[in-house]
């Protein structure tokens, strides 16, 4: 018989997660689920993150409290699925045992450590004999215990850190004439009020990802010593968080929406983003990562690569500068682009090419 | 019966006991009876606590045995050894101290009624396990033995303790290995309150060293000179030959085993008719007849006896208590001895 | 000096019948017969019957003999067949040894050495095979030892013999036959510490007597999966060297209590309380017992060795005290 109750798990939401702290359930056990609901919202090193289910059925029971934080792959609930044709509703002895989540243990010593470190020990995932939090958990915990922006600025840290360590960045540059993408979008929000007007940062996302179609190998995760293409475009788009700090939260499917949709998209991850709503998979999803300072008026952007990507594409600002149109100088709106590719999946010479494509597609705005 | 012929039957008085030598004889008695007889007093009193096996009525044999040693022959007892203690110089002080619990007690309070104590008269204690004195008393003519020291170790015991394996084993092994061991029997009829007819099939405990070829005798315990007799006899053969000899005394207690015993296995008659044999009452009886204790002179005994008694409560009422912060020091012997 | 644990014991009876005049031996065959182990096999030619005597079947009273002759100025040495027969000297050991110098309020010292073999493995069956350490440990006013190297079978019984008070030493049977090299010069060791026969940095495993030779080849055992496992022979089971075992934890934070005792009421027990009263803020885990099954010892090969705890059953209860890896 097929197992009709399955545990929703802690989801991992970033290569370099291992635990979330539960902050809030949405649902309550006895409540319809859709996949792709969100049930939950989760505090990680990255912020407060929406997660979502992949399961249709009915929410039987919680089992892990609000408050407790939990390393990935924790059962968090279970969901009983609506059977399937010719599937045996389950009989009641088949239910998971619904016992009150048990005491945590902690070793005595863990406990003293944590009392002298002011960890709170509900935040804490034992690893000890029976699970029970040992010394080590404590210490562990300890470097995560503080402040949401202290703690970011220590994940975002080991992230660019094995980044640098790991990954043989390589880069190229370009500056693309964006005369026609500006004179387009300034045609297309005429009539638009401010809510309503498409960015040329949606157009520049855009151009990326359909560029990235022709270039899988700048799509790609490096997974255990090879680059894996990935089937699907989701450029990451780098958000600063007001708190410091950013996240690059993954615009799904980017090369196939239209730049209304996008500009919606990002409208809303931005917002979401600074609310502390991000959903999981939007976090663990980018395949590629976008990231524009040109509003902070610098020239270019020569980004460190997001592990497990392969490729991060810097826009600096939007400036008049003299440039060779048809053999005279004439003044155009220039931004500079720049790769920062990883050397183990690419090359200098198919990143050149992917820009030269970038610059391409941004001649041709109302292709996008 | 393989027993020697000089100690095959109850020995006679000595005949030549001088009158000033009953006399003393007589206060050692007077001396335990009135001591026991204040002890029992102070007892119901709450002053005395644990248990408090008296020896009234067998007053005869401790004092009686222990006038055939000397200053180094040793003394192992039982539970039931204030009279051996007083006999052998132990002072009814430091006795009273000891019952008292106080720091001035021969055991420093540790020991109480049961485990009086004095290394230095070679009094090596009241075991009040029955039968667990024997294998010491052995073991320690063994030590005299492998010393070639010419000491008897005397060693009481009690009708009781001849149902016990140590009280065959012992006289096997002082026989098998020729130590130099005076065992006493008390054989005051009862092992608690067990009559000796309901816990021996062959009741005649002298008859008991015969299989292990140890000389043996039976005296009356009641009488004094009797008991003296047999036992220099007894000890001059053991320290002579240094092999073991069992000397079983026949005597009574009056009083119940210990204080709190209803005495409900004797009868009132039986116990009259021992008390007509009070070894006190026998010695002055002779002593009177001889015309040898005038009753001024009897009387000043008595007051002698008294004052003796009356002192040994005031030293212990006196004593101090022990510390308790000094509770632990006597678990292991310090280092320095 | 290669030499076994039955000659270094003999060694020591022969250095202390040697030196001391008022040392004898005393127990059950140990003369002619040479002893029920061969440990006083050759002495009683050496030293005559009346330093070396065949006791009669007699546990309590010779056993009582001793005590008295200890009294009495000696220094006698007592060897009781096994633990098992030593029940029958238990009164004597308990209630005279143990209480003497207590009760004569300091007056009498018993300086009484008694030693007997202890333990199973040899299919003795469950009248030959028990380890009753905890027992005599239980008792104040005696030290129990328990010798577990060469060093200690050479070393125990002369510092024993320089005690004013009553020492029971545990030779566990299986390590008669241990070989081993011994410094020429080996002599009397000191009683009161402990001993760290293995340093570690993962968990602490405490043991003595005949459990100690299995937790080194655990530990060894354990190295190659890296763990890094101390290994604590406590030596004297009383008093315990309560420093030396809560240092240790201290610093390993894990502790694995291995004896071949039973596990209820026992020494394990003992020193897991210890633990808790002094290294409790010191554990990562909780203080882990690994003793016999309870049951009286079983004749038959595989029942016994399933009842003992042996390398694997240490190797796996060391291993659940650590994280999962």
């Amino acid at each position: 018989m097929t197992e009709l109750v399955e545990q929703f798990r802690m989801p991992s939401l970033g290569a370099d997660m291992q635990a979330g702290r539960l902050v809030q359930w949405l649902k309550a056990p006895g409540d319809r689920l859709r996949r792709g609901d969100i049930i939950a919202e989760v505090d990680t090193d990255k912020g407060a993150i929406e997660i979502e289910v992949f399961t249709d059925g009915v929410l039987s029971e919680i089992l892990v409290p609000e408050g407790e934080r939990v390393p990935v792959g924790t059962a968090l609930a279970l969901i009983r699925r609506e059977p399937a044709e010719g599937e045996a509703p389950p009989t009641p002895a088949a239910e998971a045992p619904s016992a009150a989540a048990p005491r945590q243990r902690v070793s005595p010593l863990a406990r003293r450590l944590a009392a002298e470190r002011g960890v709170d020990l509900a935040r804490v995932k034992g690893t000890g004999p029976g699970g029970s939090i040992s010394a080590a958990d404590v210490e562990a915990a300890a470097g995560t215990a503080e402040d949401p922006a202290v703690r970011m600025r220590r994940a975002i840290g080991a992230a660019m850190a094995r980044s640098k360590r790991e990954i043989p960045h390589y880069y190229v540059s370009t500056a693309i004439d964006m005369g026609p993408a500006v004179e387009w979008l300034s045609e297309r929000n005429r009539d638009r009020g401010p809510a309503e007007r498409l960015l040329l940062g949606a157009v520049q996302l855009k151009a990326v990802a359909l560029a990235l179609r022709e270039f899988p190998e700048l799509n790609s995760w490096w997974v255990e010593g090879a680059a894996v293409a990935k089937p699907a475009i989701h450029v990451g788009m780098a958000i600063a968080m007001r708190q410091g700090g950013l996240v690059a939260p993954a615009v799904h499917d980017t090369d196939r929406r239209d730049l209304d949709e996008l500009m919606r998209m990002v409208r809303d991850l931005v917002d979401r983003a600074r609310r502390g709503a991000l959903r999981s998979s939007e976090l663990s999803d980018g395949t590629i990562t976008v990231t524009s300072l040109g509003e902070r008026g610098v020239d270019a952007v020569t980004g460190v690569i997001y592990p497990p990507q392969v490729a991060l594409v810097g826009f600096g600002r939007v400036a008049q500068r003299p440039w060779v149109v048809d053999g005279r100088i004439t003044p155009r709106p220039i931004v500079t682009a720049t790769l920062s590719a990883d050397h183990r999946a690419s090359d200098g010479h198919r990143g050149g090419l992917f820009l030269a494509r970038v610059e391409q597609l941004l001649q041709e705005p109302g292709k996008l | 019966m393989t027993t020697d012929a000089t100690f095959s039957a109850a020995v006679s008085p000595a005949e030549g006991a001088t009158a000033a030598h009953q006399i003393d004889l007589l206060r050692t008695m007077l001396l335990i009876r009135r001591f026991e007889e204040k002890a029992a007093e102070l007892y119901s009193a709450g002053k005395i606590r644990g248990f408090l096996h008296l020896y009234i009525g067998e007053e005869a044999v401790a004092t009686g045995v222990i006038q055939a040693l000397t200053p180094e022959d040793a003394i192992v007892a039982t539970y039931r050894e204030h009279g051996q203690a007083l006999a052998r110089g132990v002072p009814a002080g430091a006795i009273m101290a000891e019952m008292y619990g106080r720091a001035n007690g021969c055991s420093r309070g540790r020991g109480g009624s049961m485990h009086l104590f004095d290394v230095t008269r070679r009094f090596y204690g009241g075991y009040a396990i029955v039968g667990g004195g024997l294998p010491v008393a052995v073991g320690l003519a063994l030590a005299d033995r492998l010393r070639q020291r010419r000491r008897v170790t005397v060693c009481f015991f009690g009708d009781g303790a001849v149902a016990e394996g140590e009280f065959h084993e012992s006289l096997n092994l002082a026989a098998l290995w020729e130590l130099p061991v005076l065992f006493v029997c008390e054989n005051n009829l009862y092992a608690m309150g067990t009559a000796l007819g309901r816990h021996q099939s062959q009741p005649d405990i002298a008859r008991k060293a015969e299989p292990y070829g140890v000389t043996s005798a039976s005296v009356d315990g009641m009488d004094v000179l009797a008991v003296e007799s047999a036992a220099r006899q007894a000890a001059e053969s053991v320290r002579r030959e240094s092999r073991p000899h069992l000397l079983e005394a026949r005597t009574y207690r009056f009083r119940a085993h210990s204080m709190y015993d209803p005495d409900l296995y004797r009868t009132r008659e039986e116990i009259e008719r021992w008390k007509l044999r009070d070894p006190l009452i026998l010695l002055r009886g002779r002593l009177e007849s001889q015309g040898a204790l005038p009753a001024e002179r009897l009387a000043a005994l008595e007051r002698e006896v008294d004052t003796r008694v009356a002192a040994a409560v005031a030293e212990a009422e006196a004593g101090e208590l022990e510390p308790v912060e000094g509770m632990l020091d006597d678990v292991h012997t310090p280092p320095a001895r | 000096m290669k030499t076994t644990y039955r000659e270094a014991v003999r060694a020591a009876l022969r250095d202390a019948l040697e030196t001391d005049p008022r040392v004898f031996l005393m127990g059950e065959d140990v003369g002619r017969y040479g002893g029920a182990y061969a440990v006083s096999h050759g002495l009683l030619e050496e030293f005559g019957p009346e330093r070396v005597r065949d006791a009669p079947l007699s546990e309590s009273t010779f056993v009582g003999a001793g005590i008295g002759a200890a009294l009495g100025g000696m220094r006698p040495v007592v060897e009781v067949m096994t633990v098992n027969f030593s029940l029958l000297a238990l009164d004597q050991i308990v209630n005279n040894a143990a209480t003497l110098h207590h009760m004569s309020g300091g007056q009498l010292s018993v300086p009484l050495v008694i030693r007997m073999a202890t333990g199973a493995g040899r299919q003795l069956a469950a009248q030959h095979s028990h380890s009753l350490e905890c027992w005599y440990a239980h008792i104040p006013g005696i030290r129990v030892l328990a010798p577990a190297t060469l060093e200690d079978a050479r070393g125990m019984l002369p510092s024993a013999l320089r005690l004013p008070d009553p020492v029971v030493i545990f030779e566990h049977a299986s390590l008669y036959g241990m070989e081993g090299d011994l410094a020429d010069d080996a002599g009397a060791v000191e009683l009161d510490r402990a001993a760290v026969r293995r340093e570690g940095r993962d968990l602490t495993c405490i043991t003595y007597g005949g459990s100690l030779g299995k937790v080194l080849a655990a530990a060894a055992e354990l190295a190659r999966e890296d763990i890094s496992a101390e290994v604590l022979d406590l030596r004297s089971l009383r008093p315990l060297d309560v420093a030396t075992l809560v240092a240790s934890v201290r610093r390993t934070r894990r502790a694995l209590v291995v004896d071949e005792g039973w596990k209820t009421g026992g020494l394990a027990g003992e020193v897991s309380a210890v633990l808790m009263e002094q290294a409790f803020y010191d554990l990562d885990a909780p203080v882990a017992r690994l003793c016999t099954a309870e049951l009286p010892i079983p004749y038959a090969k595989q029942l016994e060795d399933a009842a003992l705890p042996r390398v694997e059953t240490i190797v796996a209860a060391a291993r659940a005290l650590l994280p999962a890896r």
